[in-house]
């Protein structure tokens, strides 16, 4: 398949990862972090990391829209599924995850609730016209790359007066997150950060440019490579670290040329400022509220938020407690060192989201493993 | 996130464009991107978030051509 | 005698079920002409089968698959060959096979018959007569428009010992063909994900291609037909049951384009994709290039290749090799592949 195939070429993989292995001498290491879900899964997807020599050490981050979605927003969302005049539409990623009592969408659906898997937010409008008696709720989730479309939905809704849609919605933003890993370190404030370097968010950048990460180079001074997500992307992308790195820089370089330009995708930027506003705070799992980090639906577009319109409640709901999660999204410990990793908390009873997301860290070290 | 796969667009119709990936074939809203028919978009949950830049493609893997069979040297 | 069924306009209703004249109308219009036998067409309450000296071999299967016509086959065509293929893992050749079926209320009739049709051929082509049937209809919502259960029944000659325990090390693995077709054709054929292509399931017999390679007198350890759950499933089943390890070259995997596409769309992996019409085969090293040449004559594995071999590492029961070097676990699934945005 044209530009997937080139990039999984194993001359090209060889090359590359002996040049790291050549880069790589700094006798403290390299403590790297691709902040992407879909980078987290594509390293171990292609036994990427037993490749890597062992000064280099990737951290996997937070960004996996469904793990970082708090228990209370999960409660909600199966308690909309559950109402007898809603369906409920939402992405594979999200029917297993599960909510308080391990309550998932699935598990509301084996008792009764209408809910449909969609692959875009576009079908759950369609699924709207065709079910004029009932509510189409979209249960709206993922970062930058993600809400531009439900944008597009939400601005096709309004402008064809659609009576029964509404979105859920709960999407994130990529630079509070990384402003707060940065910031926290260790968990002890001002203490120097958990990484010596980032691999950045392909898709995210496509859409929000490559501006919208200075300060990571300017205020934490670490360099932040944007990367795409086939082995010679991710790989290219470590040796542009390692140079920085090498070198003492901290820029913002792109490796995704083919794909991100600096100024990102500016149509989808303007529709999402229009169709969202940007909430006070948000609580993230992991990380507790964080400000200016995630969009809920502009007034303008309030008949469309169903939060609004099924005046959602959201509850004081908490993580089991033996989960770990919040310590693995902010990279401070590794899924193999959770205490109930691979025991009681595996994919088939996840207890935390982290295990059950297709990109949560846990469960691509369960499900690809550690192989040395 | 994300996952978002390079496919050709085999037509287009208004907003709307078929794009094509290895035999299949989906409707995808072109709303955000400006392309035409025979480019490759990214294509994610439905839309085209973004067009591939050929000729950049181009350039890196020329790029990686070249660091696996360096260009003689020797002047003959 | 009861008027004919109007078989063209009309639906199964409650009263087909209840046994009496009216559920013997449904075997007699619909099924029993598609399924003629000797054994069946006597319409006795049991099939009397004379059996000849042997093992036999037995496997149950029940269909629930929706939708019930998807590309490349139906429910009825996948019973008959799910349950012939069963029986010649074990290296048997399938005979007989008896089905149920419990229908929805409202089934249109054309649609019965449509797979009866189609069983009828199944049936015919893998060499195996259907000498028993039976109907039930259930209420509306009560069935998904139809289930299907076979069974189908098969002899296996004495000096045959196949079985997922008989995996040793430095035996090699063989696929008989592409892997995969039939999950992504279904899959790619799932209304809500609005996607158009030419994939078609590979559900078929492949007794004949398991005769062919028995005839072929290489020693053969194991065979599998790698249903629900893909390739990957069945090869730790495999090496689990035999403990021992397998290893795999993702290079050497056979598999379409338009399933990889798929794959790739849809955030899943072709591994775990079911193959209707495939079987696995793990021999000794030594007869592996001419089992894989008997296969390869045959037309139903043309496509045949070795994809790896099972190692002394019982603790990981199956590791894929990428094409630089690479190497991951392939662990069992949790429930079904489920495509995915992140």
């Amino acid at each position: 398949m044209k530009f997937i195939d080139e990039y999984r070429d194993s001359e090209v993989i060889r090359s590359l990862l002996s040049q790291i292995s050549e880069e790589a001498v700094r006798e403290e290491g390299y403590r790297l972090m691709e902040f992407c879900g879909g980078h987290t899964h594509a390293f171990y997807r292609y036994g990427l990391l037993p490749l890597l020599p062992e000064r280099v050490t990737m951290v996997h981050g937070p960004g996996c829209p469904v793990c970082v979605l708090p228990i209370s927003r999960i409660d909600a969302a199966v308690t909309l599924a559950a109402r007898e005049d809603v369906i409920f539409c939402s992405y594979g990623d999200m029917l297993r995850v599960p909510g308080s009592d391990g309550k998932s969408l699935l598990k509301a659906k084996a008792e009764g609730a209408d809910v449909r898997m969609i692959y875009s937010p576009l079908d759950a409008l369609k699924l709207a016209d065709q079910n004029p008696g009932s509510q189409v709720v979209f249960f709206a989730v993922g970062f930058e790359t993600t809400a531009p479309a439900t944008a597009l939905a939400l601005k096709q809704a309004f402008a064809r007066k659609i009576p029964n849609f509404t979105v859920f919605c709960n999407h994130v933003l990529t630079p509070p997150a990384m402003r707060a890993i940065l910031e926290h370190g260790d968990g002890e404030p001002g203490e120097g950060s958990v990484v010596d370097g980032i691999v950045g968010p392909g898709h995210v950048s496509a859409i929000i440019g490559c501006d919208a990460y200075r300060f990571v180079a300017e205020e934490n001074r670490i360099p932040l490579v944007i990367s795409g997500f086939e082995p010679v992307d991710l790989l290219e992308s470590i040796l542009m670290l390692l140079h920085q790195i090498n070198e003492g820089a901290a820029e913002i370089e792109n490796q995704y040329v083919r794909v991100v330009k600096d100024e990102g995708n500016l149509q989808a930027i303007r529709l999402m400022d229009e169709v969202f506003e940007l909430r006070g705070s948000f609580e993230w799992r992991g990380f507790g509220m964080l400000p200016d980090s995630a969009q809920k639906i502009s007034s303008k577009y309030a008949p469309f938020d169903a939060e609004l319109k099924f005046q959602v409640q959201f509850s004081e709901a908490h993580d089991h407690r033996a989960c770990q999660c919040a310590d693995v999204l902010r990279g401070l410990i590794q899924p193999e060192q959770c205490t109930v990793f691979a025991k009681v908390c595996t994919p088939e009873n996840p207890l935390g989201a982290c295990m059950v997301s297709s990109e949560g860290a846990c469960a691509a070290a369960y499900s690809y493993g550690g192989i040395s | 996130m994300c996952l978002a796969i390079p496919a050709r667009i085999s037509s287009i119709s208004g907003d709307m464009a078929t794009v094509e990936l290895g035999g299949v074939e989906r409707e995808v809203s072109l709303a955000l991107v400006d392309a035409a028919v025979g480019d490759y978009v990214i294509v994610h949950v439905g839309i085209a978030i973004s067009k591939l830049d050929e000729d950049e493609a181009a350039r890196t893997l020329a790029l990686f051509a070249e660091l696996n069979n360096p260009p003689d040297e020797t002047s003959s | 005698m009861s008027r004919k069924l109007d078989i063209e306009h009309g639906f199964v209703d409650l009263s087909f079920g209840a046994g009496g004249i009216a559920s013997a109308q449904l075997t007699r219009d619909i099924f029993s002409p598609e399924f003629s036998n000797p054994i069946l067409d006597r319409m006795e309450d049991g099939a009397v089968i004379d059996m000849p000296d042997g093992r036999l071999v037995v496997s149950t299967d029940s269909h629930v698959i929706s939708p019930i016509f998807f590309p490349g086959g139906d429910i009825g065509s996948l019973a008959i060959h799910g349950s012939v293929n069963d029986v010649a893992m074990m290296g048997a050749k399938p005979l007989h096979m008896s089905v149920g079926f419990i229908i929805e209320e409202g089934v249109p009739f054309s649609t019965l018959k449509r797979i009866a049709i189609s069983m009828g051929a199944a049936a015919r082509e893998a060499g195996v007569s259907i000498v028993a049937a039976d109907t039930k209809v259930v209420k509306k919502g009560e069935a998904d428009q139809l289930y299907i259960t076979s069974t189908c029944f098969g002899l296996v000659s004495e000096d045959i010992h196949v079985g997922a325990d008989r995996a040793r090390e430095g035996d090699r693995v063989i696929v008989s063909g592409f892997i995969g077709d039939h999950g992504a054709a279904v899959m790619a054929s799932r209304e809500e994900l609005s996607l158009t292509s030419n994939l078609k399931s590979d559900s078929q017999s492949v007794s004949d291609l398991v005769a062919a390679m028995l005839a072929s007198g290489t020693d053969i350890h194991v065979m599998r037909d790698p249903t629900r759950g893909g390739l990957a499933t069945s090869l730790n089943e495999i090496a689990t049951t035999s403990a021992v390890g397998i290893e795999i070259d993702e290079a050497a995997i056979p598999v379409r384009e338009g399933v990889r596409a798929v794959s790739e769309l849809l955030g899943l992996d072709p591994l775990y994709f079911a193959c209707e019409g495939r079987l696995l085969v793990i021999c000794p090293a030594e007869g592996a290039e001419a089992l894989l040449a008997c296969m390869r004559q045959h037309a139903k594995g043309e496509d045949a290749a070795i994809i790896g071999e099972v190692t002394g590492r019982p603790d990981i029961p199956l590791i894929l090799r990428s094409t630089f070097g690479g190497s991951r676990i392939v662990s069992m699934l949790t429930g079904d592949q489920m495509p995915r945005i992140c």
